[in-house]
């Protein structure tokens, strides 16, 4: 059973100073993201009309989340129509409920699930699992992630933290029949096939989520690569799909539109290799019964927004954490949710409400390239930026200031280093020496001990030495003054800090110290 | 109040807040839709790409005519294990491999024991390689198609459409009263793949781990 999130508020200045603690998954994640932004890159450079498609997809997304009340009736009618049920809930507790009474109806005290955000947004597999129900995830990663008893780290891939060695590991102690396997990726999906194939043929019951459905027709779609998708689509008696309401669509030709955008934009393939389309249920094909489960659980908060409804565009193809230099050095953990990265930092607030993920809006160097790669161009810089104020003057408003204070409480973190000059030098010092063993070429950024609250949210720039340093080297004439010489920070053009910063030993006046350092500095993404 | 009630009182509501606030904010109206420029495509070029572009998936791709897909058929079976193979009813004879079992009358457990599927398909799609399957006579159900560890599949080259929104025209369900059921539909680009272990690429998890592609078109040598 994978293990559940956090309680709320989510802390991501606290949980992200864990997560950087963990130089695997920083190895893990900087290599992953940098394989798939180079191939989304290539994929998407292919498309003449890119720019026009990402107009096209917005435009798709919020025809329909503007006119959301008339195609959920829509799309409950044509369902309806064509052979299935709907089911609607207004939140988590009923959308368990919901679930497990649907299973239970069946009889079946195991259910096969393909990949879904949604069911682990809404803590279903712990939900079944109190109800007696085992739910077997049978996507690899999400199969990972629950011999693990881990949580997921990214939206595409989920056990990305993981490597082969790990996953080997776990597979091994975990997965009946894998006692010997290797640590050969290959070996490793064939042990999850074999395991796999008796459930698939044998289990009454699947539950999906879904990647979109079509108000006019009822269609439905899944969007996967490894075949458990099919698998749970088609062999079991019963589907149940649980879906947000936000992802209906109007027309049969939008499902087009978001099918160019999303496999470039996510895998960074032309097309992932299966998507299945159903249209209630048919007959000697597939379930015999089909339930679509329709869920708020605070969507209609996002919705009552007019700058943050733009959020439930989202198509969950996770471009947007690949390019985020705050969600590399993190990983997903760090943001407590099933929706990490940018996305999750705006998402996340707006469905649990903004007093228990305060920090989140902070969770960002609001350096842009989210906006710039995301397939229904979703402005997150400028929706981080109206959370912050919403952060800000409802927690005031509320008395709950505490709440609010993400920004100030990063600010006494600096304040709290910066009071002691030493404790400073070697934050900066531990700080080169960490950009240096991360850079990659890409302009640098680390964790400063006591300051990762910051550097988490902020990214830095990559000075070649400190200015006392500089200054020392200076002083006892190790440095030439020459062209490639770092321009002196503004406190040490004043000769007034120069005297008193300046002196070896001396401790000098805090204003002294440069000023510049935790700025912003994300344009090199950009 | 019930959940659909509830649900819809919601979405509403909040509708109508967004509207209410919208003013206070400076919004961009919602990008425009341009619609795209198409070249006029060319069936030959189609054909070529698609081919090139199934092959960039690593699955296999046989071009020939009309009278040499039995054999192609048969080549794409040759090492086959367990030899059993079948094709659903509505196969053209001629496609159809000698001994192949009727696919449609097979259940879950007997569809095990089958090593290759031999089908046609719906539509192709040039620009992604994609074949589309709507699961007709001449292709079987869903389940055919997935659960044996091969999947051969003929392509007729009038089939190719040039990229995802024209397969969709192509595809569209009829809608509004009377309309037929909408078949299920299967997007098939490549063979079974997982990417989840260090995003190093692994053919063949669930679906068919061998995928082949028999392009039929006039003029294409034979074999």
């Amino acid at each position: 059973m994978s293990a559940r999130w956090p309680e709320t508020p989510v802390d991501f200045p606290k949980a992200a100073h864990e997560t950087l603690k963990d130089s695997q998954l920083r190895s893990n994640l900087g290599h992953a993201t940098t394989a798939i932004r180079a191939k989304r890159e290539d994929v998407v450079s292919e498309v003449d009309d890119w720019e026009s498609l990402r107009d096209e997809g917005a435009a798709a997304r919020d025809r329909s989340l503007r006119r959301l009340d008339e195609m959920l009736v829509r799309l409950e009618e044509s369902v309806t129509a064509a052979g299935g049920h709907v089911h609607w809930a207004a939140d988590k507790e009923s959308a368990q409920r919901l679930v497990v009474d649907l299973v239970k109806a069946t009889g079946s005290d195991e259910v096969i699930k393909v990949k879904s955000l949604l069911t682990d947004e809404l803590e279903l597999n712990p939900a079944l699992q109190d109800a007696g129900i085992h739910a077997q995830e049978t996507d690899l990663a999400e199969l990972i992630v629950q011999l693990g008893g881990d949580r997921q780290s990214h939206i595409l891939v989920p056990a990305i933290h993981r490597n082969r060695r790990e996953i080997r590991d776990i597979f091994r102690r975990e997965l009946p029949g894998a006692e010997d396997v290797s640590d050969d990726p290959a070996a490793l999906a064939e042990a999850a096939r074999r395991h796999l194939r008796e459930q698939f043929l044998r289990v009454p019951v699947a539950i999906s989520g879904a990647n979109a459905a079509v108000a006019e027709t009822g269609t439905v779609a899944v969007v996967e690569s490894e075949g458990n998708g099919r698998m749970c689509l088609t062999m079991p008696k019963t589907l149940i799909t649980v879906m947000g309401i936000e992802k209906v669509l109007e027309r049969w030709e939008d499902l087009g539109t978001i099918m160019r955008l999303l496999p470039r934009s996510s895998t960074g393939e032309r097309m992932n290799p299966y998507t299945s389309l159903w249209t209630g249920v048919t007959p000697d094909d597939g379930p015999e019964e089909f339930h679509l489960v329709l869920v708020d659980a605070g969507r209609t908060n996002a919705l009552a927004d007019p700058v943050g409804r733009d959020t439930l565009r989202c198509i969950r193809c996770s471009a947007c954490l690949n390019v985020c230099p705050v969600y590399e050095r993190t990983g997903g953990q760090a943001y407590e949710s099933i929706y990490p990265g940018p996305i999750g930092a705006i998402l996340t607030p707006q469905l649990q409400g903004l007093d228990t993920a305060p920090t989140l809006p902070w969770a960002s160097s609001l350096c842009g390239a989210c906006y710039e790669v995301c397939p229904v161009k979703i402005d997150i810089p400028k929706i981080l930026v109206h959370l912050r104020g919403r952060v800000t003057a409802e927690t005031n408003a509320s008395g709950k200031g505490h709440h609010a204070g993400a920004e100030r409480l990063a600010m006494r973190s600096v304040a709290r280093v910066m009071d002691s000059r030493r404790a400073y030098e070697a934050a900066q010092k531990a700080g080169r020496l960490g950009l240096s063993l991360m850079n990659n070429g890409r302009g640098a950024r680390g964790a400063l001990p006591g300051l990762s609250g910051w550097t988490g949210s902020r990214d830095l720039p990559d000075p070649e030495r400190s200015f006392r340093d500089w200054w020392r080297e200076r002083e006892a004439g190790e440095l030439e003054q020459g062209p490639d010489a770092p321009a002196l920070p503004q406190a040490a053009q004043d000769p007034a800090a120069r005297s008193g910063a300046a002196m070896p030993g001396t401790p000098g006046p805090e204003d002294a110290l440069p000023t510049d350092v935790p700025r912003l500095h994300g344009e090199d993404r950009a | 109040m019930s959940g659909r009630d509830e649900v819809l009182a919601r979405v509403r509501a909040a509708l109508r807040t967004a509207e209410r606030s919208a003013s206070e904010h400076e919004l961009e109206p919602p990008p425009a839709y341009a619609p795209r420029v198409r070249p006029a495509t060319d069936p030959h070029e189609l054909a070529d790409r698609f081919a090139e572009r199934v092959a960039d998936y690593r699955a296999t791709v046989v071009r020939t005519d009309e009278a040499g897909v039995a054999e192609a058929v048969s080549a794409a079976l040759a090492d086959l294990e367990p030899a059993t193979v079948a094709a659903p009813a509505g196969l053209p004879d001629a496609w159809r491999p000698a001994g192949a079992r009727d696919g449609g009358a097979l259940d879950h457990a007997e569809l095990q024991t089958i090593g290759a599927i031999v089908t046609a398909c719906r539509t192709g799609i040039a620009e992604t390689g994609t074949i589309v399957l709507d699961h007709g006579p001449d292709q079987g159900p869903r389940r055919l198609t997935l659960v044996p560890d091969r999947h051969v599949c003929v392509v007729r080259a009038e089939q190719i459409v040039d990229d995802v929104d024209d397969g969709f025209v192509a595809l569209r369900p009829e809608t509004g009263e009377g309309a037929a059921h909408a078949p299920p539909l299967t997007f098939v680009s490549g063979p079974s793949a997982t990417s989840d272990i260090e995003l190093q690429r692994v053919e063949g998890v669930h679906g068919p781990r061998t995928l082949v592609v028999v392009l039929v078109q006039p003029g294409a040598p034979p074999g």
